[in-house]
């Protein structure tokens, strides 16, 4: 894969009042009156918009002849947080990343501050991480779908999936803490270790809801006229604007490209199970429909796989034994000055990095999810960089709203899984 | 001046009322509760009435909280909306803001006045029958003396235009949705108000299309006239029902129907995923309560219509239409007398269960709307337009020929 692929870029600039600059196209072979076109402003707070995100459409009529999407209404200075504070304090701004997959950015953070100092977390470790993250992915495709359902009127399968999304961050708060922002990685190891009763519990959750579910909803819009009617054909991608335009994640393989980080470059222990990555042929809102609820079977595949695993290593350490990462057992803290000194240098300056860059991507529920460290060598990263999914795939939302109608905003939207939090960071 | 006509048209009016104003409320509590239950959830179950119990020794303890299963939900909500600031945006045209509202409700309340929901009665028969067997003779005598043995029509207005005013005061619907959408001033608004009069409009013409076979089967429009033409039997077991004449067509005039209430999966005027909540985004209390309200007794309306020109009108399944007698008991010769196994029913039994019959079939339909309002995804604009104008509107023209054709061949 080249990457001078020609793409499309779709329409001409056209700059309007209040620093919009709106993407024009003009439908061919007519003569075109400009001024029985309206400008309407969807967002920031729109009801359906997920998160606050700004667009500005031109319609005629009901066609969207021009647009500019306006991201950046949620934008919290992630990036820069994290160059204030120490590696650690930084996880729980991960969190609200994508806050429907939380734990993938938590791993997906301390990974990368791993990889930078070079330490291999224990098996364990590494196995209840995959775990986690194809459940989370799990709820976040639930969502995602769910909310796609919802917005081209299913109100039932959505109430449904959220129902089950909801039985997992239950379970999940059981071993974090917390439904939502769940700040359960550390760096080197986790916060605390799951049961054998916990694991059980989430193996009755896949079988007993989300397969149940999973298989309603195939039974209610599968084939369901309208819903193909709406899906079909809308916010399509082509194969080469998706590569061109960096589009990766269930966006991507909708367009049949099978691209997936946990495939092409595994991390974590995602050699040692098997599971298929689900393609699409026409790169439009059904074939991302179906990406999903099938990525959906395979997450549920890899826990599968992974349970045997997980209760094969029972008991072991989930710290890594590495004074510069971890934190010394509190019975050495208080009767060892050289694990007191440890533990106050940890907490007081954090973890040092040796000095250098580091990027590393997981697979996210969207997408490529990568961070990006540079580091000085002190207790904070001189800078730190996310590359979030939905805001990359967010870049070829012109080339799926222009020409579409105004009904497909949302659903385009809603397949795209822009999350606020992850896209403006 | 005519007495009794004064007296029927009040009773004729306040059951039409109150079944409709009440349908209106009950039927927010049931589209909640039956997509709660379809989406395995509870619905509503908050709203309860405390009643106080005074105490022997002063004080007052309260009740349990009585919830009724959620019934109250529709009090609280119209108490609700009443009592919120009616607040009118600075930027609308007071006027016709103001006006529009009006014109969701009214329509769909007039447009009952033709469907019959009882069938004829004797109101003096049917009133000395009840007083008699509570011994109030005197009571007895005096509506015998007042109705005599007239007959009168259950239905407001006996009208022999019937259907065409249906479909008359039927589209003044769409200055509701226009005028709240101009008048707002608002694109959202806008928006909402060219979905709804381009959809309600498109919509209205096959509408009438897909009901004209029936009519042509008919011979007359007087809804009267049809819901009584339903009565009859074929081959001694099945109703001659609309629905059995011409089922396809029951399912085409229902979606019409459907798409003219903008509900799911027709509500593109409304569609809260892309405007808001279309034509009325600006209004806020009892205004915005005012088209809620139209929308859902226009769900009654339209079970009514639907039962009164598809599915027998007040006619009870297995009862014969003229007689009121079951079929397998039936000869011609009794009727009109009112004969069930041999046994003469008497004329208050007959008039309970023909309107009994109406409502429960009105309550399907009503559940039914619901339904597939719960299950279906809805469609995009230009898809409404599509299905409309190329595929129903077809459709019901090539039934209206061959039926026409059929009807001459056969009957003429």
């Amino acid at each position: 894969m080249s990457l001078d692929l020609p793409y499309s870029q779709g329409g001409e600039f056209v700059d309007l009042p209040h620093d919009i600059r709106l993407r024009r196209i003009y439908p061919e072979g007519e003569d075109y009156d400009l001024s029985a076109r309206t400008v309407l402003n969807v967002g920031p707070s729109h009801p359906a918009m997920h998160g606050t995100i700004r667009m500005v459409v031109e319609l005629d009529g009901e066609t969207i002849v021009g647009c500019d999407v306006i991201p950046g209404y949620l934008h919290r200075g992630f990036e820069k947080e994290c160059e204030a504070h120490t590696y650690h304090q930084a996880i729980p701004y991960t969190d609200r990343l994508n806050y429907c997959s939380p734990l993938i950015n938590n791993f997906a953070w301390v990974e990368t501050v791993e990889k930078m100092f070079g330490v291999e977390v224990p098996r364990r470790t590494q196995l209840i991480r995959m775990y986690l993250s194809e459940v989370s992915r799990i709820t976040d495709h639930l969502t995602c779908i769910g909310a796609a359902l919802m917005e081209v009127g299913a109100l039932t399968p959505f109430l449904w999936m959220i129902e089950v999304r909801d039985w997992y961050w239950e379970h999940i708060c059981r071993v974090t803490g917390a439904r939502l922002t769940q700040t359960y990685a550390r760096i080197g190891g986790l916060a605390r270790d799951v049961t054998d009763e916990w694991l059980d519990r989430c193996e009755q959750i896949n079988s007993e809801h989300l397969v149940k579910t999973l298989r309603d909803v195939h039974v209610l819009v599968d084939h369901n006229r309208i819903f193909i009617d709406r899906m079909r054909g809308v916010g399509v991608v082509s194969q080469k604007d998706a590569i061109s335009y960096g589009v990766t994640g269930p966006m991507l393989r909708s367009t049949g490209v099978g691209l997936d980080c946990r495939k092409y470059a595994p991390y974590e222990l995602y050699e040692e199970v098997s599971f298929d990555v689900p393609i699409g042929k026409y790169g439009d809102n059904y074939d991302r429909y179906f990406v999903r609820m099938r990525e959906m079977e395979e997450s549920m595949k890899i826990c599968r796989q992974l349970d045997p695993l997980i209760r094969a290593t029972n008991g072991e350490e989930i710290k890594v034994d590495d004074s510069r990462v971890s934190l010394p057992p509190k019975s050495e803290v208080y009767s060892n000055i050289e694990a007191l000194m440890n533990h106050f240098k940890l907490i007081m300056e954090g973890q040092r990095p040796p000095q250098g860059e580091c990027y590393h991507a997981v697979e996210g529920g969207n997408g490529e999810l990568g961070f990006y460290i540079v580091s000085d060598g002190t207790g904070r990263p001189y800078k730190a960089r996310c590359r979030p999914p939905s805001f990359v795939n967010m870049g070829s939302a012109h080339l799926q709203l222009l020409g579409a109608q105004v009904a497909d905003i949302v659903p385009i939207f809603g397949q795209i899984n822009m999350i606020g939090g992850e896209c403006d960071r | 001046m005519d007495w009794a006509f004064l007296v029927v048209a009040i009773m004729n009016l306040s059951f039409v009322l109150g079944v409709l104003l009440n349908l209106g409320g009950v039927l927010t509590w049931v589209e909640r509760k039956q997509g709660a239950v379809m989406a395995n959830r509870i619905g509503a179950n908050r709203a309860y009435i405390p009643i106080p119990i005074p105490q022997k020794g002063g004080g007052v303890k309260w009740s349990k909280r009585f919830t009724v299963m959620g019934l109250w939900h529709g009090i609280a909500d119209g108490a609700k909306m009443i009592m919120k600031e009616d607040y009118t945006p600075p930027f609308v045209d007071k006027y016709i803001y103001n006006i529009a509202p009006w014109f969701a409700v009214v329509p769909v309340l007039v447009t009952f006045a033709v469907i019959p929901f009882g069938g004829p009665f004797q109101p003096g028969i049917m009133l000395s029958d009840v007083f008699g067997l509570v011994g109030a003779d005197f009571a007895s005598e005096w509506v015998m003396a007042l109705f005599g043995e007239r007959t009168f029509q259950m239905q407001l207005a006996d009208l022999n235009v019937g259907l065409l005013f249906v479909f008359a005061v039927g589209s003044t619907g769409i200055f509701s949705a226009a005028l709240a959408g101009w008048a707002s001033n608002n694109k959202y608004s806008l928006l909402g108000a060219l979905r709804s009069s381009s959809q309600m409009i498109s919509y209205e013409v096959f509408m009438g299309m897909a009901i004209l076979g029936l009519v042509v089967i008919y011979g007359t429009v007087d809804m009267n006239l049809i819901a009584q033409m339903q009565g009859d039997v074929w081959f001694g077991f099945l109703p001659k029902w609309g629905i059995f004449l011409q089922p396809h067509m029951f399912f085409i005039f229902m979606a019409a129907l459907m798409a003219e209430n903008k509900r799911v999966p027709f509500d593109m005027p409304e569609a809260e995923s892309e405007l808001v909540a279309g034509y009325f985004t600006e209004y806020s209390a009892m205004k915005m309560g005012l088209f809620m309200m139209a929308e859902f007794i226009e769900i009654a309306v339209i079970a009514g219509l639907l039962t009164a020109l598809f599915f027998g009108a007040y006619h009870v399944p297995g009862v014969h239409g003229a007689g009121d007698a079951f079929y397998w008991a039936a000869h011609p010769e009794l009727t009109p007398g009112n004969y069930v196994f041999g046994m003469e029913v008497p004329h208050v039994v007959v008039v309970v269960g023909r309107v009994g019959s109406f409502l429960a079939k009105l309550l399907f339909f009503c559940w039914f709307q619901i339904l597939i309002r719960w299950t279906l995804p809805k469609f995009r604009y230009d898809q409404i337009m599509r299905l409309g104008w190329k595929i129903l509107l077809p459709l019901s023209l090539v039934n209206l020929v061959l039926t026409a054709v059929v009807v001459l061949l056969i009957g003429g």
